[in-house]
C-alpha cells in the first residue's frame, strides 16, 4: 500500500489487516500515556481545502500518539495562497521533508492528482463526493466492535448517497467485509448509475426498517432543497429520517450510525441519536485509532511492527500535547459540506 | 523561375477514385498529374497517398486572447503536420469572434499561418446567447460557419430567428450549434453515467446534447436553414441526425477523434486530459459514433482541438478547463478505429468538411491541373506511438499517450508550398 486513496482498491485481507491494527491502537489510545514512538521522526502533513475540524483533529491526534511531527495547511483558512495552483501547493508542502500528505478537497480526485505529482504518501481525508477511506474503516472498525463481523449483517444506509463521499466509501468497505447493502432514498438522492455498486435499492425507509441490522443515517443538507432534490425538509424526515417512532421498531441489537455532524430533528431524532444502541461517539472516537493504523501501515512498516505497542509508554518525548478532548465530539466542529 | 515541385511515386485518391500518378505544383496550383513527371524539387511519396489536403471545422486556435495556450501560428503547424491545408478557427476567444473587426483581425494574423485559416463568426453578441451578431457583415468577409461553440445558443426563438436570418444572406452559410442544454447539462464535468457516480463527479446526461441535436432539427425544418450539428458524441444523437439526414433535412454532422476511441472509463484516473465537453461516454456511444461515421449519417471528422496549458490541467478535474488536442493525432486515430476504406475516411476529413465550410473552390477538390495546391501525403500503414509533449502546440493536452496508431501524414503542400516535409514542420 503506497497511498490510501480509495476504498475500492481495498480488499478483503487489507482492510482486515488495518482493522487487526487498530485494534492495538485502540489498545494504545486506552494507556495512560497513549503514545508509542514508532513514527519518530517522520512527518505528517494536513492538506486542508474544505474545513473540517474533526477529520483533522482526529489526523493529527493519530500522528502525534504516533510520535509522527505534524504541519497543517489549512488553505480554507488562508495559510496556504488560494490562487496557488493544487499541484503547486502539494509541490511546496513536499519540499518541506514531508513523508504523508492527508488531502482533504472540495475536488472528487484532488488527492489521486496530488499522487500523482509527488513522492509522498498520500492519504484521502475526503475527496468531494467520491470517497472517504479512513472514514469506512472507521465505520467498520466501529460495526465490528459492535457486532463482532459484518459477514452477513443487513446494513441501510439512508439519505442523500448521490453526494456523500461516506455512502461511497462505506459501500465498498461494508459490501467487502460480506455485509448486505441496502440504498434508502429518494431517486433524486441516488448515483444516476449504480453498475457495479454491490447494493440493492429502496425508495421508502419504512419498507426496509424491519429487516436490518444497522441503520446508517447520512446527513442531509439544507441546499437540497433549493436543488429540488426533496421538496422539504419536512417531507424528507417524513419519508427519510429515524425518528423516534421508526428508532422503536428497530430491534434491541439494531446499531445506529452517522458521520456527524448531525442535524437532530432531520435525519435523526434527538432520541435516535441518544439511543444506546447508537455507536456515534464510537465512531469519532475509533477514528483516531483508525488513522493510527492507516498512518503505521503507510509509514511505518519497515519491520517496525513489532515495537508496536510494547515500549511505547516509557518513551520519553511524552504526549503532553496530545489535546484532551480530540476522542469526543465538538461542538464548535464546522464541518462544512459534506459529511 | 519559381521552384516547381512534384509529389512523386504516390497513389493518388481523391472523390473520383485513385491512380497512381506523379502531381506537380508550381506557383501555388497543381500544374500537372500523370506518370514519370520531374520538378525542381521531388518528394518522395513513394507507398503513400497523395490526397486533397484534411480540412478541419473545429479548431481551437485561441487567438486571439489565450496566446499562452496556442495562437494562429503554433495551431496551423499542430494542422499541418496532422495533414489539414484548411481549420476552421472557432470563435469563442477573448474577444469572440462576433464582429468584423475580430474576423479582420484573426484574417491579417492568419497570413502567418502554416495552412488556410477560416475564423468562423459567432451566432451572438459576445457568443452570450442574448442576440444576433451581425452575421451578413461576417459574411461579407468571407465568413460561412458560425457557432457559439462552447455552449449551445439556448433561447428557442433566438435560435430560430438565427436559421430564418441566415437562409436570407446573399452568401450560403452554414449554422453550426455545440448542442448542449445548458439546464440539463449544468454542473457536469463528465458523462453522468456508470463512471460519474462512481467516481463522485456531476455529470451531464445524454439527454443534455439530444434535446437540443432534436430541437435544432426542428427548427431546421422550420426554416430551411443548413445546420451543422458539432461533435455529436451520443447513440441517441447519431440516431437523430440519421433520421433527420434521411427525411432530406440540409443537416451535416461531425464526430471526434476521441469519441470515435476513448469512454468515460478513461476519466477513473481524475486526469482532466481526459475532460473535454461533450463528455467522454460509453462503449455503446463509442460505437454508435463510429457506425455514424461508417454509414454516413455524420459526414464529417472534425477535430475540436482545444489546447489549455499543463497549468490549467494541473487542477482537480471538475476544476479544469475541457479540452483535448487533436489535429496532429485525427487522422492516426481515424484510420486506426474506422474500418473504411481510405477515400472514405478522407471524404469524412477532406472533401466533405470543404464543403460544409464553402471552401470547395480551394480545398478537398479534384487532383488535377489547375487547381489551388492544397495535398497531404499519408503513409497509410505507418504505425506510431504518440509520446507525451509531442506536438506543436504551445499546450501539452493529448489524451492518446501511449497509443500506437496507424497512419502518419508524411508531407503537407499548403497553397503550393511544402509546409511539412518527412513529417517535419517546415517553417
Ligand atoms: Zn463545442
Amino acid at each position: 500500500m503506497r497511498h490510501l486513496l480509495d476504498t475500492a482498491s481495498l480488499d478483503r485481507p487489507a482492510i482486515e489487516e488495518l482493522l487487526t491494527l487498530t485494534d492495538s491502537f485502540v489498545e494504545v489510545s486506552g494507556r495512560q500515556i497513549p503514545k508509542v514512538p514508532a513514527l519518530r521522526g517522520r512527518t505528517v502533513a494536513s492538506l486542508f481545502y474544505e474545513d473540517s475540524t474533526r477529520t483533522r483533529l482526529s489526523f493529527e491526534t493519530a500522528a502525534k500518539r504516533l510520535s509522527a511531527d505534524t504541519m497543517t495547511f489549512s488553505v480554507s483558512t488562508s495559510s496556504v495562497n488560494k490562487g496557488e495552483s493544487l499541484r503547486d501547493t502539494a509541490l511546496t508542502i513536499e519540499a518541506m521533508g514531508v513523508d504523508a500528505v492527508v488531502v482533504r478537497h472540495r475536488s472528487a480526485g484532488a488527492p489521486h492528482r496530488v499522487a500523482s505529482w509527488i513522492d509522498a504518501q498520500v492519504i484521502n481525508g475526503g475527496d468531494g463526493w467520491h470517497d472517504h477511506p479512513t472514514q469506512a474503516l472507521l465505520d467498520c472498525y466501529t460495526l465490528r466492535q459492535r457486532l463482532g463481523g459484518l459477514d452477513g449483517v443487513r446494513v441501510a444506509i439512508v439519505g442523500d448517497v448521490k453526494h456523500s463521499r461516506v455512502a461511497r466509501g462505506d459501500v465498498h468497505a461494508f459490501a467487502t467485509l460480506g455485509a448486505e447493502v441496502t440504498l434508502v432514498a429518494p431517486p433524486t438522492l441516488l448515483p444516476p448509475s449504480l453498475a457495479g455498486w454491490p447494493v440493492r435499492v429502496a425508495h421508502r425507509l419504512d419498507d426496509v426498517l424491519d429487516e436490518v441490522d444497522v441503520v446508517y443515517l447520512l446527513r442531509m443538507q439544507q441546499e437540497r432543497m433549493t436543488e429540488a432534490l426533496v421538496p422539504s425538509l419536512r417531507e424528507y424526515t417524513a419519508g427519510y429520517g429515524l425518528t423516534r417512532a421508526r428508532a422503536g421498531r428497530l430491534g434491541p441489537d439494531a446499531v445506529i450510525m452517522h458521520p456527524g455532524p448531525m442535524n437532530r430533528g432531520v435525519e435523526i431524532a434527538p432520541e435516535a441519536a441518544d439511543d444506546p444502541r447508537a455507536v456515534i461517539v464510537d465512531q469519532v472516537r475509533n477514528g483516531v485509532a483508525v488513522r493510527m493504523a492507516v498512518l503505521f501501515r503507510l509509514l511505518g512498516a519497515e519491520g517496525r511492527t513489532g515495537s508496536l505497542g510494547a515500549d511505547a509508554p516509557t518513551d520519553t518525548d511524552a504526549p503532553a500535547d496530545t489535546p484532551a478532548d480530540a476522542d469526543a465530539p465538538t461542538d464548535a466542529d464546522k464541518e462544512s459540506s459534506r459529511a | 523561375m519559381p521552384e516547381s515541385l512534384v509529389l512523386k511515386g504516390g497513389r493518388v485518391v481523391e472523390q473520383a477514385g485513385e491512380r497512381v500518378a506523379d502531381v506537380v505544383v508550381s506557383e501555388g496550383r497543381i500544374v500537372a498529374v500523370g506518370p514519370d513527371l520531374s520538378a525542381d524539387r521531388v518528394l518522395d511519396a513513394g507507398g503513400c497517398v497523395v490526397a486533397p489536403g484534411l480540412v478541419d471545422l473545429h479548431a481551437h486556435l485561441r487567438q486571439p486572447g489565450q496566446e499562452e495556450a496556442e495562437t494562429i501560428e503554433t495551431g496551423s503547424r499542430c494542422a499541418a503536420l496532422g495533414g489539414f491545408t484548411a481549420v476552421v478557427a472557432m470563435p469563442n476567444t477573448t474577444p469572440a469572434i462576433d464582429s468584423a473587426a475580430v474576423v479582420r483581425e484573426v484574417q491579417e494574423l492568419a497570413r502567418a499561418a502554416l495552412c488556410a485559416v477560416h475564423p468562423a463568426g459567432a451566432i451572438t453578441v459576445g457568443r452570450a446567447g442574448e442576440r444576433l451578431a451581425p452575421l451578413a457583415e461576417m459574411a461579407e468577409l468571407g465568413v460561412r460557419l458560425f457557432t457559439d461553440d462552447g455552449t449551445g445558443v439556448q433561447d428557442d426563438l433566438l435560435m430560430r430567428r438565427a436559421m430564418e436570418y441566415a437562409v436570407g444572406l446573399p452568401h450560403d452559410v452554414v449554422l453550426a450549434q455545440h448542442c448542449e442544454n445548458a439546464e440539463l447539462a449544468a454542473g457536469g464535468h463528465m458523462h453522468e453515467g456508470e463512471w460519474s457516480s462512481r467516481l463522485g463527479m456531476a455529470g451531464q446526461p445524454s439527454e443534455a446534447e439530444e434535446a437540443m441535436v432534436a430541437r435544432d432539427i426542428a427548427l431546421a425544418r422550420l426554416t430551411g436553414c443548413r445546420v451543422h450539428m458539432q461533435h455529436m458524441s451520443t447513440a441517441g444523437s447519431v440516431a437523430l441526425v440519421a433520421a433527420a439526414r434521411a427525411s432530406g433535412l440540409a443537416i451535416s454532422a461531425e464526430a471526434t477523434p476521441h469519441h470515435l476511441l476513448l469512454t468515460h472509463a478513461a476519466c477513473a484516473s481524475f486526469d482532466p486530459v481526459f475532460k473535454v465537453n461533450p463528455p467522454l461516454r460509453t462503449e455503446e456511444d463509442v460505437a454508435a459514433v463510429r457506425r455514424g461515421v461508417a454509414d454516413g449519417a455524420l459526414d464529417v471528422i472534425a477535430t475540436d482541438h482545444a489546447p489549455h496549458t499543463p497549468d490549467a490541467k494541473d487542477e482537480p478535474f471538475d476544476q479544469a478547463p475541457p479540452g483535448m488536442l487533436g489535429l496532429e493525432f485525427a487522422l492516426g486515430v481515424a484510420l486506426s478505429v474506422l474500418d473504411l476504406p481510405l477515400g472514405e475516411v478522407l471524404a469524412r476529413m477532406s472533401w466533405r468538411p470543404a464543403a460544409v465550410a464553402g471552401l470547395a473552390g480551394t480545398q478537398g477538390g479534384p487532383v488535377e491541373p489547375g487547381r489551388p495546391a492544397n495535398l497531404c501525403v499519408i503513409d497509410p500503414e505507418a504505425s506510431w506511438t504518440v509520446e507525451a509533449g509531442a506536438t506543436a502546440s504551445r499546450s501539452r493536452n493529448i489524451p492518446y499517450v501511449g497509443r500506437t496508431l496507424k497512419g502518419r501524414v508524411r508531407h503537407t503542400v499548403s497553397a503550393g508550398e511544402p509546409v511539412v516535409v518527412d513529417g517535419v514542420a517546415q517553417r
